[in-house]
């Protein structure tokens, strides 16, 4: 009896030693995600959409640049495996697609990396130091973001001919200033908060401050707000696309896609609907994500 | 019998202005400057706690945080052992941290959320130490965790899942573990529920007694600073106004203003509030961008008269009891 | 019959981790110029108490029980009849007087629409009663500060505004949340000054919800003190003061330090403050009171009535201490 009574104590007592895991505010925000069922819906859209663009042509027996002349704009069938037809030039229109959301993903996410590195480390620099630095660096953003889109693009076209790189530097020039502003913003609203004070106090240096206070509390808005450039990023590619200023061909795109279906709308719908639905959806999705991050992660939590 | 206790800080003529865009069309109108801060000067010794009291406007926790490097300093010196701290560098500054401390009003707003107790708390020591090992400063974090009564083995938790008051215990070992010798406590209980201000306020008293900490208290809440505090200065508009013991202030205030602050303080006992007289003051608080000339309590002072106008009175008195007034 | 009788008052809120019970078990009386200090910590319930019988609870509220004003019950009355109660029988005025003023409209707008909306009174006679009400809250030059914008009045001069424009109806009960919590010491002296002089002139009955104990001491007649949305006790002031009947009543007494005593080390409450969600089986209280016994964890104690008027809801018998 007084064995099992020591042992008892003795568990308690190292159970009182045991750490107790503490429950972040990402994983806060990470349980909330799980449980919005619109959000996860998409995200497992969006994932199926992109393996399904990595893997998706591999499936087919033809090739984004094979052209059969007899079998020019068919409808789709399953039986001469042209999933969802052929365009105007006999190619297959499902290996378009998916090869052309290749091009459209890659556009947009690797756009939005970029536009996120350099615009969350311009803002976050420019709302960190103040003074005379923020308001130089913000006298530079608003001659950028005056300089007319496609007038830059045009002339860069007119340049160096229709490259896909083209595409990269255009959109990527004029995309991370959204993300720069709201950088600054937030790192402006977080200058002055009294943890950040406390930093100082505790005789922390600046650039410590930045990484270790300032960044991971600007991550959240980063990351609901690169989810939703995303999509903007595609849509810009595809106006660009649809105007032919975009990808060369045979390389093709969404907003190429779109451009050669709205053509043949008339007699050959399926042309437009597939590449259409394809990046409705996707853009749908990432939107929902967005939404969904933004819910998880509400300020009035932090 | 009085013990030569050692001088820790000098602050000297103290002036903190800022100026304020003038709201003025004309592009070139000269900014008006907004008088936080006009002219403090005080001594703080070893070992004791200074209250420094005052309403909002007041210009407490401008001063504090032009003490400790928050603010700029406009003129005036701040003589810490000696050394001039306006006068430093900001990687000599720096150093003085180990010194200097500071303990802020809002508890959870001082922590950063995402990180957790244990790297809040252990952050000045890495800093400053990085030679430590990680489990020598665990170490050092879960002792100072245990000494301000929060139970060591919580350190991984994040601060949103503690209490206000749980909160401000991890604010206050944050800024004693680097054992400093002055702390500066601004506000550290208003934001506390009634039933836990008085917890802070004995864990503070106690670690004073326990690492010979000198304090200063700055609070608006006057039956709080005179519990906890050695000495008490009494700001208004960003003057001083009266510097005394807390008990030559509490039984025998000599300026106006004192005098209608203490008596507007309620006290929890129904038959002494029944029978109180409270010395109501009129009008409002002059604005800071444009204080009244001379003495600055004169446009509410039941005493003032034409003299108060010409000049500006200074701290004077007798026995470490000091008032700014012409009239007491 | 008294202007006031609330019983067996519960308000709770349906929230994503369960329910939360942010009133339980709710009594008291009020009579025509009495005032009853409501006393709390954060989380206590006060507020809501006082939402639940303006009908100003957030949409995820329910109330339950029973609030009488003037033998009428007022609560869970429709948005319709509760407006007419509203302003004309029981005015509120809230803690922070920066918004609870529109910004964007003058003082004589805001004023003159309750009058207009309430009483049916034209511009004109509406701009004299409000001018006369904002002297009587001793607004200095009143007839040219009314054509003025909630900013360019102080704090203390807003909440005067708040207060003229509750009493412009003349209502029988004012409530006022936490009226002087934002305000400087020296112009809540002049504020409960104010509210004291003019409960005497109108005979208006008023709540007074703080956690300023010295605030109850100075303006209330009646007492009650609530911990984790349930009554802990209910009284005269003199008797709760000097008298308490409840542990948590005594340890709040003891823990505020006080502007004429000496002291040391200052007795305090030990824990934290409790978290409604997960309140413990039984008293609220028990795991901070230094005098729980056994039967405090099983069921909560129920209010029991003695000497006179006094609630207490406690299972240690006071009268040994």
């Amino acid at each position: 009896m007084i064995q099992k009574k020591a042992n008892l104590e003795a568990v308690e007592k190292f159970a009182d030693h045991l750490e107790v895991e503490g429950r972040s505010l990402w994983q806060d925000a990470y349980g909330r995600f799980i449980r919005n069922k619109a959000a996860m819906t998409s995200l497992i859209i969006l994932t199926l959409v992109v393996l399904a663009v990595i893997f998706g042509p591999l499936l087919s027996q033809f090739a984004y640049d094979d052209t059969d002349w007899y079998a020019i704009s068919i409808p789709p069938s399953f039986a001469n495996g042209h999933y969802f037809g052929t365009d105007s030039l006999g190619r297959d229109l499902f290996v378009r697609t998916l090869i052309g959301g290749r091009i459209s993903l890659m556009v947009g996410i690797l756009g939005a990396v970029v536009a996120v590195i350099i615009g969350t480390l311009y803002g976050a620099t420019s709302g960190f130091m103040g003074g005379r630095v923020d308001r130089i660096m913000m006298r530079l953003l608003e001659i950028l973001y005056s300089i007319p889109f496609m007038f830059f693009v045009i002339v860069l076209v007119t340049f160096f001919g229709r490259h896909i790189i083209l595409i990269f530097v255009a959109i990527g020039a004029i995309s991370w200033l959204d993300m720069a502003r709201i950088v600054r913003g937030q790192t402006l609203s977080l200058r002055g908060k009294e943890f950040i004070e406390a930093a100082y106090v505790c005789g922390v240096n600046k650039k410590t401050i930045v990484v270790r206070h300032i960044v991971p509390n600007v991550l959240g808005i980063v990351a609901v707000y690169s989810t939703l450039l995303i999509p903007s990023m595609i849509l810009t590619e595809s106006f660009l696309s649809f105007l032919g200023l975009g990808v060369q061909e045979p390389m093709t795109s969404w907003g190429a896609l779109l451009q050669d279906g709205a053509g043949s709308m008339e007699v050959a719908i399926w042309q437009l609907l597939f590449p259409a639905f394809f990046m409705v959806v996707t853009l749908f999705c990432f939107n929902y994500v967005g939404d969904g991050l933004r819910d998880a992660l509400d300020p009035k939590d932090r | 019998m009085s013990e030569e206790k050692k001088l820790l800080l000098d602050v000297q003529d103290l002036k903190v202005h800022f100026a304020i865009p003038s709201t003025s069309p004309w592009p070139w109108a000269k900014p008006s400057m907004l008088k936080a801060v006009d002219g403090v000067s005080l001594k703080l010794y070893e070992g004791e706690t200074l209250g420094v009291v005052g309403e909002s406007g007041c210009g407490k926790s401008t001063f504090a945080r032009a003490v400790i490097g928050l603010n700029h300093v406009t003129s005036g010196h701040i003589m810490w052992l000696g050394e001039d701290l306006t006068q430093l560098p900001p990687h000599e500054l720096r150093e003085k941290r180990k010194e200097i401390q500071m303990i802020f009003q809002d508890p959870l707003a001082s922590l950063n959320p995402r990180m957790t107790v244990g790297d809040i708390i252990a952050e000045p020591l890495k800093t400053f130490y990085p030679e430590y090992s990680r489990q020598e400063v665990k170490h050092k974090v879960k002792k100072m965790m245990d000494r301000v009564g929060l139970l060591p083995n919580v350190i991984n938790r994040y601060p949103h899942e503690f209490s206000g008051g749980q909160c401000q215990r991890i604010g206050i070992a944050r800024a004693l573990i680097l054992e400093p010798k002055l702390v500066i406590c601004d506000e550290p209980v208003s934001a506390l529920d009634v039933s836990i201000q008085a917890q802070v306020i004995n864990l503070l008293k106690e670690l004073q007694q326990e690492m010979g900490l000198s304090l200063i208290f700055i609070a608006h809440d006057l039956s709080i600073v005179k519990h906890i505090s050695d000495r008490v200065l009494v700001m208004y508009l960003g003057n001083e106004v009266e510097l005394a013991t807390d008990t030559e202030l509490f039984n025998n205030p000599l300026h106006p203003y004192t005098k209608a602050l203490m008596s507007a303080v309620p006290i929890p006992d129904p038959k002494i509030e029944r029978n109180k007289k409270i010395q109501l003051l009129e009008g409002d608080l002059p604005s800071p961008l444009n204080p009244p000339s001379g003495c600055v309590f004169r446009t509410r002072c039941p005493i003032a008269d034409a003299d108060c106008a010409q000049q500006s009175p200074e701290l004077k008195g007798i026995h470490s009891h000091y008032a700014a007034c012409f009239k007491c | 019959m008294s202007l006031l009788d609330v019983k067996d008052l519960r308000v709770e809120f349906s929230v994503a981790d369960g329910t939360v019970t942010a009133v339980n078990d709710l009594n008291f009386s009020l009579n025509q110029g009495e005032t009853l200090g409501i006393v709390g910590e954060s989380g206590s319930g006060k507020s809501q108490t006082v939402f639940s019988i303006m009908g100003l609870l957030a949409k995820n509220g329910q109330t339950h029980g029973s609030a009488k004003f003037e033998g009428r019950e007022i609560l869970n009355l429709s948005e319709k009849e509760m407006n007419k109660v509203r302003a004309q029988q029981i005015a509120m005025i809230f803690q922070d007087p920066m918004t609870s003023l529109n910004p964007y409209m003058k003082i004589s707008e805001q004023l003159c629409e309750v009058l207009q909306l309430h009483k049916g009174m034209s511009h004109n006679e509406a701009m004299e009663e409000s001018i006369h009400m904002l002297d009587a809250v001793k607004i200095p030059e009143a007839r040219k500060r009314i054509n003025m914008y909630p900013h360019e009045f102080s704090g203390g001069m807003r909440q005067r505004v708040m207060i003229a424009m509750a009493l412009l109806c003349r209502p029988k009960l004012l409530i006022a949340d936490e009226p002087t919590t934002a305000l400087d010491v020296t112009i809540q002296a002049q504020i409960m000054t104010l509210l004291n002089e003019l409960k005497s002139e109108f005979n208006t009955a008023i709540i007074m919800i703080t956690h300023d104990l010295g605030v109850v001491a100075g303006s209330c007649d009646k007492v009650l003190v609530m911990y984790a949305g349930r009554t802990m006790e209910y009284g005269k002031v003199d008797d709760i003061f000097y008298h308490p009947s409840h542990p948590y009543t005594e340890g709040l007494l003891k823990s505020i330090p006080r502007l004429d005593s000496e002291g040391d080390e200052l007795p305090t409450i030990a824990g934290n403050p409790p978290n409604m969600l997960h309140l413990p089986k039984g008293c609220p209280f028990q795991d901070r009171c230094p005098r729980v016994m056994d039967i405090c964890r099983g069921d909560a104690p129920v209010l029991q009535p003695f000497s006179g008027d006094r609630l207490r809801a406690c299972f240690s018998d006071h009268r040994s201490w």
